[in-house]
């Protein structure tokens, strides 16, 4: 240690301390900020730590390299048939998913009548603005569209006054993953919040009924719902009564939204202080009054992030109508894998469609991120 | 507020004398009609479906009984853990189902916590590069389908891996092919059941020092190092006996045979792929829980150790896992349901489970698809029901008693 030189005398005690006050001036730590440092605590702070590190580097570069490669230096774009794509390069062979994109997005919908689709599609962005925009334009009258977007769509892609009409089964790819989750956001929302406030009810019966249907909802997996909406539900209708297989998975796809959803909403209604419920009593409103103005619009609001993730999930959910023969987008990908053509590329298939769903479900999430963030008004 | 109403139903009273009217406005009486109105409506709903269901049957030719339960199953189940063979009735195959499911699901719970309390506990290190890469880890692998992973795993397991000749030699005595996981298979000699005794015993003796070194601990603060003891007594106690006994325990070592692996125990790829995409799956939710769960235990209370001079794994030991636990079990409890429920999915790729026996091949062959889809569904409420009442349980003993 290199003591500076100091004005001061030097007051050395007997036990070879310092008076107080008159320790002399040590040089700065060399160097507690900037990137060194910054690498130093963080990454190679212990012997854990840069082990950590070591196996993380050593990891990234032998998995993103070669993935990279895999995917975009050493893949195919363009060609025919899964020859055309080995003779151009050894990677991915993606001309596979570009020669059936339109099968991955609309699946056997007929292709004069797909413009009807693409109307859907743009009236559903069109109804989900006012939802996740607070400063639209006359917002109440749009709200009351996006309400009514759900059976617009369905006369548009189903048909009938005018339109020619489109058998179900036709349905297929994305659009099918976005028609089961949009309809089962759209319709477990009000079925959640009544089953929610229903478990809260005073009435026994009622209340029994309702935790008897979410404990049941819950407690079964949902492709066990899609067999019964397959095998068993059409017993349950008068003979002869024609149900269509897909309105049968929507049913069920919204009951089984609606039990999850009813979880959330609890929540938030559990997180409301008593002091809320107590003072909408004392104002004399009635009980669905008071729900309707005070209640339910602060529980909503802390449950939107819940909401969000509920419906990611049932989103994610949606490809396991494959089980019982409906071609999702993942269907549609499956089952082109039999074409003796383009044999061998599951992993291609496989990849695209994770990479679809990661890019819906991760920005969902970031919304919902975004709103918890916006919506955080506690006091 | 009742007797209000009461009083404004009787001055009505005067003027309209209808009793339905006046029983209406009285809250008490509201709430015994609108139970009534809902039980009359339940009941009229029930008997409308069923009475469907059984015009339906009738029309059918079928009936609705459990009968077909005792027939042979006459189809082949790919994974058995009790002795199976065509001839064995549906029940037996619903059993064998029943088994492989709960086999993946045991596995892969244990795999998913593991993974998953590691992945979260690295996202929470202070080391970047490593919580960076868990963080993308993990967020991509839960938003994507878990159907997926699994088609994806399976796909690589069957069409990417080599064939058996060529199998992958995995440290000389275990083979990865395409025809799945292959390890050595233990051999149980005579001795060997006193062996398993001793483990029992030592997890008594576990039980019975904890409970001990707490008092002492809890008497005179005297704290023993009870994890190195008890591990020591776990593993020390059933290796003595296995060696005094003369290690009654050989392996049969696969070899690769000239098309074939011969001998050892081969994990099929259907197993594999669901194992390894639901622990995946699955892992990454326990990752968040496990984060949110140590970042809720309150800075204070880590200050507030320290400042009565805890050490630092005493810190965790003590005061913050216990609190940490506290907010993860409930979530983590649904997790292990969930993925349990999932393990459903077998049957995209044919992993023989509870759904592909009985609600698969059982329901196509026999056409009693009520039957069927009720016993799936009874089974999976029954297993949901009875865990998520331990869990309870569990939660109320470690919830916190507030003064």
């Amino acid at each position: 240690m290199v003591l500076s030189e100091t004005e001061k005398p030097l007051i050395v005690t007997a036990d070879g301390g310092f008076l107080p006050g008159t320790h002399p001036d040590l040089p700065p730590p060399l160097s507690v900020h900037g990137p060194i440092h910054w690498v130093k605590v963080n990454l190679f702070g212990s012997i854990t730590n840069t082990v950590l590190t070591l196996l993380a580097v050593y990891l990234i570069f032998s998995i993103v390299p070669p993935l990279v490669e895999w995917m975009f230096i050493d893949a195919a774009f363009e060609g025919e048939s899964r020859k055309d794509c080995r003779a151009v390069a050894g990677g991915a062979c993606w001309a596979f998913i570009g020669n059936r994109l339109s099968l991955f997005i609309y699946g056997f919908y007929p292709e004069a009548e797909r413009w009807r689709v693409d109307l859907s599609f743009v009236l559903m962005i069109l109804a989900l603005v006012p939802l996740l925009y607070e400063g639209t334009p006359q917002r109440g009258k749009a709200l009351i569209y996006s309400c009514l977007f759900p059976f617009i769509a369905a006369f548009f892609l189903v048909g009938g006054i005018g339109l020619e009409r489109v058998p179900t089964d036709q349905f297929g790819g994305l659009m099918l993953n976005v028609i089961i989750g949009v309809t089962g956001i759209a319709f477990s929302l009000p079925i959640g919040i009544v089953l929610a406030l229903g478990r809260q009810s005073h009435l026994p019966i009622v209340r029994i009924l309702c935790i008897s249907f979410i404990e049941f909802i819950r407690g079964v997996p949902l492709i066990t719902l899609f067999f019964v909406a397959a095998v068993m539900l059409s017993y349950f209708v008068p003979p002869g009564t024609n149900f269509d297989l897909l309105v049968r998975i929507l049913i069920m796809g919204t009951l089984f939204a609606s039990g999850y959803m009813a979880e959330v909403i609890r929540g938030g209604l559990q997180a409301i202080p008593k002091g809320q419920y107590e003072a909408a009593d004392a104002m004399g409103l009635t009980y669905w009054k008071s729900m309707r103005k005070v209640i339910l619009p602060q529980a909503l609001k802390i449950s939107i992030p819940g909401i969000v993730n509920t419906f990611i999930g049932l989103y994610k959910d949606t490809t396991l109508v494959i089980v019982i023969g409906r071609l999702d987008i993942l269907g549609i990908g499956n089952a082109s894998l039999a074409d003796s053509k383009w044999q061998g590329l599951s992993t291609e298939v496989y990849v695209f469609v994770a990479i679809f769903f990661f890019i819906s479900c991760f920005s969902m999430s970031r919304y919902s991120l975004y709103l918890e963030k916006k919506l955080h008004t506690g006091h | 507020m009742a007797t209000a109403e009461r009083q404004v139903g009787e001055k009505r009273d005067n003027s309209e004398p209808n009793i339905l009217l006046k029983l209406w406005r009285n809250k008490d009486t509201r709430s015994v009609i609108l139970q009534i109105l809902t039980i009359a409506l339940l009941f009229a709903f029930l008997a409308y479906i069923i009475n469907n269901a059984v015009l339906n049957l009738a029309a059918l030719g079928k009936t609705f009984s459990f009968d077909f339960l005792g027939m042979p199953a006459s189809y082949d189940i790919n994974q058995r853990l009790i002795e199976y063979t065509s001839q064995s009735t549906h029940f037996r195959a619903m059993l064998v189902g029943l088994l492989n499911t709960g086999l993946v699901a045991f596995f892969g719970v244990i795999t998913a916590t593991i993974l998953g309390f590691l992945f979260g506990i690295i996202r929470l290190s202070n080391n970047w590069v490593a919580s960076r890469m868990v963080y993308c880890l993990i967020e991509i692998i839960r938003n994507v389908p878990v159907l997926l992973h699994i088609l994806l795993i399976h796909g690589i397991i069957v069409h990417v891996l080599p064939s058996p000749k060529k199998a992958l030699d995995l440290g000389d005595s275990i083979f990865l092919s395409n025809r799945g996981l292959t390890i050595p298979d233990p051999v149980f000699g005579d001795g060997f059941s006193y062996t398993v005794i001793a483990f029992f015993i030592a997890i008594g003796v576990i039980i019975y020092f904890r409970n001990w070194a707490k008092k002492v601990r809890e008497a005179t603060g005297k704290i023993y190092p009870v994890f190195l003891i008890s591990t020591g007594i776990l593993i020390g106690l059933p290796l003595l006996v296995f060696l005094v006994t003369g290690a009654p325990l050989s392996w049969v070592v696969p070899e690769l045979g000239r098309f074939n692996l011969k001998g050892g125990v081969t994990m099929i790829p259907e197993f594999l792929a669901l194992w390894l995409a639901l622990s995946l799956y699955t892992s990454a939710f326990i990752a968040e829980i496990v984060r949110a769960g140590i970042l809720a235990v309150n800075k204070g209370q880590w200050e507030a150790s320290q400042a009565v001079g805890i050490k630092r794994n005493r810190i965790l030991q003590l005061v913050v896992i216990p609190q940490a636990l506290r907010v993860i079990i409930p979530p983590l409890t649904s997790q292990y349901l969930n993925l349990t429920k999932n393990s459903s999915l077998a049957i995209a790729i044919g992993y023989m489970d509870v759904v592909a026996t009985i609600g698969g091949i059982s329901m196509m062959q026999t056409g009693k698809e009520m039957e069927s889809m009720i016993l799936v569904m009874a089974v999976y409420l029954s297993i949901s029901l009875s865990i998520s009442s331990i869990m309870n349980w569990y939660n109320k003993r470690i919830k916190l008693v507030e003064r």
